[in-house]
């Protein structure tokens, strides 16, 4: 601790240059933390699907509806603790471009079946005695400036009324917070849908289920899919987390491309701390010889090279991750059209400092030996 | 002003010629701007193949019939009667068998992608007898066509490409159907080719879907039978539908999904751009310091602060030169004509495309590593200037 202050004037040394490098270690950092928010919204569902729950849909594509008897007979099964439908709307809201994720649930079942979702005991209460009543999430809530009681005029770019028009006002009766980045989707009665659409009247969507026990969830997915095995509509059933999986894939590879950037910038970043380390070795061979004479060991001369490139790189590394979470907050906002749950992942700090260390311990590498190795009458010699 | 120039010509002559002592600066310098100018002609290669895909896609005599509240094929259906009637309009240019219209279905199957093995929505579509035609340049290149009233889909060659499963002769089961590849087909890069096609009614048959279809497409007597087209079937009281031109179908389609891929190319780019900048900067502040003394003695001997500031800048330009140049082959080579396939949420399915670095992406990245070179030679280049000759002497 006690070279902590000449770790710091060697620093002030180049003000120039130490600034130019901890600003590229900065920009290095904040486009780290911003790949990682990304990474995780594109791939995001996968870590926030709950661990206890299977989705079961038809074989051939989610597109394809359920016969509705296929709810009972999975909840007949020895080991679900409670399973649920749902189907996908459509929703619209005013202009044909403004989209909104709207899916009708079977509301009692649904609620057991994501308790994450919070909603006050009223409004829960008001929710499931409204047959057009809808539950909101509280970002969806926040854009559109609806608030409890408010009619809306939903519209569906899929089912028809019964009297032929596609418009479905619906009230708003609960607005829910959820710790699972869901804050955007309106959820309303599957009675409501099924007494009136036109088509795909006792159809539902795809089931999702919560099991009893999380460990047996390959087995009771093969139990489920064995049960409509053979049948005129066969199921597909995995768990809820290799189902965002498979549905992130197919947004591209995304992490392959996100980790291939970054290394990238890091490598580039390397090389210029590096060069930057050496360079003020360099500079300093002389005094760095003195300091030899003076009775400091080669390790302590090596430490303090190596803490130098240390400390520059981990305060770049955590102003750059600070500046990034800040950053991904407005980024969330700016983009939750595109992706409903935007934030930093908590575990960028601690992957970003480890990969800072990793950085600097490498920059360091080559001007650290250097002067490990530097012979004391060589160097004075040197001038 | 031609004893200026000559001064800039021999102090630059002289910087280039003595680059090899800050060999390793800029060498760093070099490489940080060749990652930028690939990684950001990589991104917009995307936004680009992309495009190309939609825009080759949409023809402008050719209209896209959907229900009416429908933007898309997916959530769009009507029945048998409605596609009757809008076959039957005036402005569908006829032949032999009669107009040149296709009533198609839309549907996705799961398909195993190549890259992952997870299942990928793919695209299948059951057309008429006339869906070709429809095409301009629909060439089977592999196997046969389906024969209608059969189970047989052919593949388009970018699909066969990126999911695994569909070459000719395989058999594949989708539902209690199985279903047999019959051939590949392409057609000059368009959207079809990242779909599978089968018989319409063949399909109807296999989804339950009775007589209803999602989509007509016809192809028109002129591009300018498409106001009348759209104005005589809005008009008309037997049908709820929305008429689109196959252009301004596709551009609406690939709206979100474009302005995603640039946005997130131009920001990459423009916080690794900054990265690059920082260290040529400080590549060019180095330079100019390891030089103090030389710099005072130009001076001394009578170069103006004119050539001193041209030489540093151009000494910055040429490894930005160099940086783009190498950055700009890179990208050429290891991005161009990769082929690779995404979620098109606008029509919940996937669509397949090739990375195109277009000379215009070239260009604009060899642009972005001058301003580059520029920005960080132009700083250090005024210090050098500045630099009061006695000082710089003094220094060691």
């Amino acid at each position: 601790m006690k070279y902590l202050h000449l770790l710091w004037s060697n620093l002030g040394r180049k003000k120039l240059r130490t600034g130019l490098t901890l600003a590229s270690i900065v920009v290095a950092f904040l486009l780290f933390g911003i790949l990682q928010t990304m990474r995780a919204a594109l791939t995001g569902g996968a870590d926030l699907a709950g661990v206890d729950r299977l989705m079961t849909t038809h074989k051939v594509s989610l597109i394809q509806p359920l016969p509705e008897s296929y709810l009972t007979r999975v909840r007949g099964l020895d080991g679900v603790r409670v399973a649920t439908s749902q189907d996908w709307f459509g929703g619209v809201y005013q202009d044909d471009r403004n989209q909104l994720v709207a899916i009708a649930v079977d509301g009692p079942s649904f609620l057991d079946v994501y308790p994450e979702l919070k909603l006050p005991p009223d409004q829960r209460a008001a929710w499931l005695g409204d047959q057009r009543g809808a539950i909101i999430g509280s970002l969806l809530a926040k854009r559109y400036g609806w608030k409890v009681g408010d009619t809306i005029p939903m519209r569906s770019s899929i089912y028809s009324n019964s009297d032929g028009s596609q418009s479905w006002p619906m009230i708003v009766s609960g607005i829910y917070e959820s710790t699972n980045g869901d804050l955007s989707t309106l959820y309303f009665h599957h009675k409501y849908l099924d007494e009136s659409r036109k088509f795909g009247r006792g159809e539902i969507g795809w089931i999702v289920l919560r099991i009893q026990n999380p460990d047996d969830a390959a087995k009771m997915a093969a139990k489920v899919d064995a049960l409509f095995a053979n049948s005129s509509t066969e199921t597909k059933t995995a768990t809820e987390k290799a189902f965002a999986q498979a549905f992130a894939n197919q947004m591209g590879n995304i992490g392959a491309l996100v980790t291939a950037v970054a290394s990238a910038v890091f490598f580039t970043m390397l090389l210029v701390i590096a060069n930057t380390m050496g360079q003020s070795v360099r500079e300093r061979t002389n005094e760095l010889a003195v300091m030899k004479t003076l009775g400091f060991s080669s390790t302590s001369v090596t430490a303090l090279v190596i803490g130098e490139s240390l400390l520059i790189t981990l305060l770049g590394a955590a102003i750059g991750l600070i500046i990034a979470s800040l950053a991904s907050v407005s980024l969330g906002q700016a983009l939750q059209n595109f992706f409903p749950a935007l934030g930093m992942p908590s575990t960028t700090f601690a992957v970003g400092f480890g990969l800072a260390l990793l950085l600097g311990v490498i920059a360091s590498a080559l001007p650290a030996t250097q002067a490990w190795r530097l012979k004391i009458v060589e160097a004075l010699r040197r001038t | 002003m031609s004893n200026s120039l000559s001064q800039v010509a021999a102090i630059t002559a002289m910087n280039v010629r003595n680059m090899r002592e800050r060999l390793t600066s800029s060498i760093v310098a070099l490489v940080g701007i060749t990652g930028v100018v690939t990684v950001l002609i990589g991104v917009l290669s995307i936004g680009e193949g992309f495009r190309a895909v939609l825009d080759q896609s949409g023809a402008p005599d050719v209209a896209i019939v959907l229900r009416g509240g429908s933007n898309d094929e997916m959530s769009s259906g009507f029945g048998q009667d409605v596609t009757r009637i809008i076959t039957d309009a005036k402005e569908i240019a006829r032949d032999a068998d009669g107009p040149i219209a296709s009533s198609e279905l839309y549907v996705v199957v799961d398909t195993p992608l190549k890259s992952t093995g997870t299942a990928a929505n793919v695209p299948l579509r059951g057309v008429s007898h006339q869906a070709k035609k429809l095409r301009q340049q629909f060439q089977i290149i592999e196997g046969r066509d389906f024969t209608p009233g059969t189970f047989e889909v052919i593949a388009g060659q970018g699909a066969a490409k990126q999911f695994a499963g569909l070459t000719v002769g395989n058999k594949l089961r989708w539902g209690t159907t199985q279903w047999t590849v019959v051939g590949i087909f392409k057609d000059r890069g368009s959207v079809a080719e990242s779909e599978l096609w089968t018989d319409a009614t063949i399909l109807q048959g296999a989804y339950n879907r009775g007589s209803s279809y999602q989509s007509v497409r016809a192809k028109l007597t002129s591009p300018a039978a498409l106001q009348p087209f759209k104005d005589s079937l809005t008009a008309d009281p037997r049908l709820n539908v929305k008429v689109f031109s196959e252009k301004e179908f596709y551009e609406e389609q690939s709206r979100t999904l474009r302005a995603l891929v640039n946005s997130i190319g131009i920001a990459i780019a423009a916080l690794m751009g900054l990265g690059a900048v920082f260290a040529a900067l400080n590549t060019m502040y180095s330079a100019v310091s390891a030089r103090t003394r030389e710099i005072a003695t130009l001076r001394a001997l009578g170069f103006g602060s004119m050539p001193v500031v041209t030489s540093v800048i151009v000494e910055a330009l040429l490894l930005a030169l160099a940086g783009g140049l190498v950055g700009m082959l890179i990208s050429y080579f290891s991005f161009n004509g990769m082929r690779a396939s995404t979620m098109n949420f606008a029509a919940f399915s996937q669509i397949t495309f090739a990375f195109t670095v277009t000379p215009a992406l070239l260009l604009q990245g060899l642009l972005y590593a001058l301003i580059l070179g520029l920005v960080g030679g132009l700083l250090p280049s005024l210090r050098a200037a500045k630099l009061p000759i006695t000082t710089g002497l003094r220094e060691l």
